[in-house]
């Protein structure tokens, strides 16, 4: 059988025998298949699921007040409208301000920028420090941070309140920032501890030997090497900070609230009629910049997250 | 005082010694291998002397200064490793010149440096890509690269060849060692746990065991004198046959394992002289004969041959001589075949004798 069967190089094949012509090559694929049915069929579900509330916030958001009370919520809109979105944007009254979303919007900008820069800069060189640089103690520092980030933070509040109030930042934007990188110091040391774990220890010896120092290494080797889990960060980082109301609401006061508070404050105002149109653009301009944020780096992100999980 | 000399050397992680109260002089412009399997602390002894590792006890010397607190940046050293480590952001000229930039050594010095190296290295068309598109050989040649354009009296490799195939494995030995006859008064310490690399290239190889040099030594004595049976069995491949059996002294020295009995009248017995009692005797395969040649060598015996191994350039066999395994090769073209009943002979003075129980040879 062999014989026949086995190509020698530069012999043609035999033709085979009639009882050994069976399957042969790429396995057929049919594109009906049960299980194509099911994978499918689930992952629209699925999908529709989740899309469903977007749709509905978009197409309420570009209706008129009359025609959102006609209570047809899934019909797209008759008379599109883009009033709502101006009134979300510039005159929404909150509390004695009326002027919309849009301080809200450069509150937070001006919360979430030094928060991520700050907090990104001091936990990577964290991580830098505790996985190349071996020094005593290190281990211990390293659990009691990892412990920092499973303690409830509702435990912390209030200390916390008393701290800035001491400190006289309580209820401005800096005493905000500082809670901010202070919060996330734990998970981002973590995740910089272990890129910086996972690039060759060999790597940082040469760079020794060829003279380069702690920041040397850090700037010209390290740095370099690491633009996925920097990404990575700034993602967590951004949609984390930005997403915050706890802290933004218990940490300032009316004049410098984040967007989120004031999301919160338009929609949950109990006073008039409720404008629906409106809330929904509220929420959707104050969920754009999360939103972007994943669809600019979405590949990144996950190269990212692979890259510090798997080791080399 | 040599080049680099290591003076009881300790190391400890925790609890585990890992270097034990070492001691090693190596001459300037020499060739020192250590070899050993692995975790026998011979990469960790070369990570000391770089500095990258901060030892317990004891002192390093590099050309007469002391440099057991120094930077390794400052010990006049240049390292080349076994995953090549260049930094994957820069050029090949990027990573040749890191080192210079960082002791901020004028431009055209660094240009002048690099443009030397590259040339000995044969790397010149490479200065401008990324290590990512060279290969494995290409790679090892500008880590090697990276430590020449240092301009230092000492080359540290660890492991440098183990990540090649075999030919560029071969290749590169080679040209290592016409880089160490190109420059000369460069002492290099070369990390490996490959005998043939030791062989071919040291000027003299220290056996490592267990934090501890079990024989320093240059390659020809490591082979034929090996100082106890560990370094025996090491060094060799195949490795050398083992025949436990007594040392008995009547007129001459007399090897006896069962019937029989194998004089060592022209055996060079170290120091003490010989001294009766349990003993194991080592033979290595290349020095057994077979047939005719075999009649010629002072000692001779009858083997059924069990298993052979055809290599192409000759053949090992396995057959059993009272007792113990015993391994020899023949030619490739000799006809041998499982069953054969084949006369084998060996010169006695070209083996080692061990005592059966300190393991050190007589």
């Amino acid at each position: 059988m062999a014989s026949t069967a086995i190509d020698y190089a530069g012999a043609p094949a035999e033709p085979l025998p009639q009882e050994l012509a069976g399957p042969r090559g790429a396995r057929p694929r049919r594109l009906l298949s049960r299980r194509n049915i099911f994978l499918y069929g689930t992952l629209t579900v699925v999908a529709i699921y989740y899309l469903l509330p977007l749709y509905v916030m978009v197409v309420t958001s570009l209706k008129g007040m009359p025609e959102i009370r006609v209570g047809n919520i899934f019909a797209p809109p008759l008379e599109i409208t883009f009033e709502p979105w101006v009134k979300a944007w510039s005159s929404a009254c909150t509390g004695l301000n009326c002027d919309g979303l849009s301080r809200g919007f450069w509150n937070s900008v001006r919360i979430t920028v030094p928060s991520v820069i700050l907090s990104i800069a001091i936990a990577s060189i964290n991580g830098y420090a505790l996985a190349n640089w071996r020094f005593k103690g290190a281990n211990t520092f390293f659990t009691i941070l990892i412990v920092g980030a499973f303690i409830p933070y509702q435990v912390m509040l209030y200390p916390i309140v008393i701290i800035l109030r001491e400190m006289g930042i309580y209820g401005t934007l800096t005493g905000l920032v500082l809670v901010h990188t202070v919060f996330g110091m734990p998970i981002l040391t973590l995740l910089f501890r272990n890129y910086f774990a996972s690039v060759p220890e060999e790597l940082f010896k040469a760079a020794r030997v060829d003279g380069a120092g702690f920041w040397g290494i850090y700037f010209k080797i390290m740095l370099p090497m690491s633009l996925p889990i920097f990404v990575v960060a700034i993602i967590l980082q951004v949609t984390g900070i930005w997403n915050d109301f706890l802290f933004g609401v218990v940490y300032t006061k009316p004049d410098v609230y984040p967007m989120t508070v004031q999301l919160n404050n338009i929609v949950n105002a109990t006073q008039g009629v409720k404008e629906y149109n409106v809330n929904m653009a509220a929420t959707i301009i104050t969920g754009l910049v999360p939103l972007i944020v994943y669809f600019a780096s979405g590949k990144l992100f996950v190269r990212g997250i692979a890259a510090g999980a798997v080791k080399g | 005082m040599g080049a680099v000399s290591v003076r009881n050397l300790c190391l400890n992680f925790g609890e585990v010694e890992v270097l034990k109260n070492l001691n090693l002089d190596i001459e300037e412009g020499e060739f020192l291998v250590l070899l050993g399997s692995s975790g026998c602390g011979k990469s960790t002894l070369l990570n000391c002397i770089a500095g990258l590792l901060d030892i317990t006890d004891g002192q390093i010397f590099i050309k007469g200064r002391n440099v057991t607190w120094e930077q390794p940046k400052d010990r006049g050293i240049g390292m080349v490793f076994q995953s090549y480590a260049l930094y994957p952001q820069m050029t090949v000229e990027g990573n040749l010149a890191f080192g210079l930039k960082n002791a901020r050594v004028p431009k055209d010095e660094i240009a002048r440096r690099v443009a030397r190296a590259a040339e000995i290295l044969h790397i010149e068309p490479l200065l401008k890509r990324k290590p990512a598109q060279l290969s494995g050989g290409q790679r090892q040649r500008v880590a090697i690269g990276r430590a020449l354009v240092r301009d230092v009296d000492v080359f540290l490799f660890d492991e440098p060849l183990s990540n090649l195939d075999a030919k560029l494995r071969a290749e590169l030995r080679v040209e290592i060692k016409r880089l160490h006859q190109q420059l000369e008064n460069t002492t290099m310490i070369y990390v490996t746990h490959d005998q043939i690399e030791a062989m071919t290239l040291a000027d003299r190889i220290a056996i490592m065991r267990s934090g501890a040099i079990q024989q320093l030594a240059d390659p020809a004595t490591i082979y034929n004198k090996p100082v106890n049976k560990y370094v025996a069995g090491f060094i060799g491949s195949p490795s050398i046959n083992f025949i436990d059996g007594q040392l008995e002294i009547g007129s001459d020295p007399v090897f006896r394992a069962g019937e029989t009995k194998i004089s060592l009248a022209r055996y060079q017995f170290s120091g003490n002289g010989p001294k009766p009692g349990a003993v194991t005797f080592g033979i290595r395969p290349e020095h057994i004969f077979i047939e005719k040649a075999a009649s010629d060598q002072p000692f001779q015996a009858e083997v059924d041959v069990e298993v052979i191994e055809p290599m192409g350039a000759d053949t090992l066999v396995w057959s059993r001589f009272n007792g113990s395994e015993l391994r020899f090769r023949v030619d490739g073209q000799h006809p041998v075949k499982k069953g054969d009943r084949v006369m084998v002979g060996f010169d006695p003075a070209r083996a080692s004798v061990f005592d059966a129980q300190t393991e050190m040879r007589l």
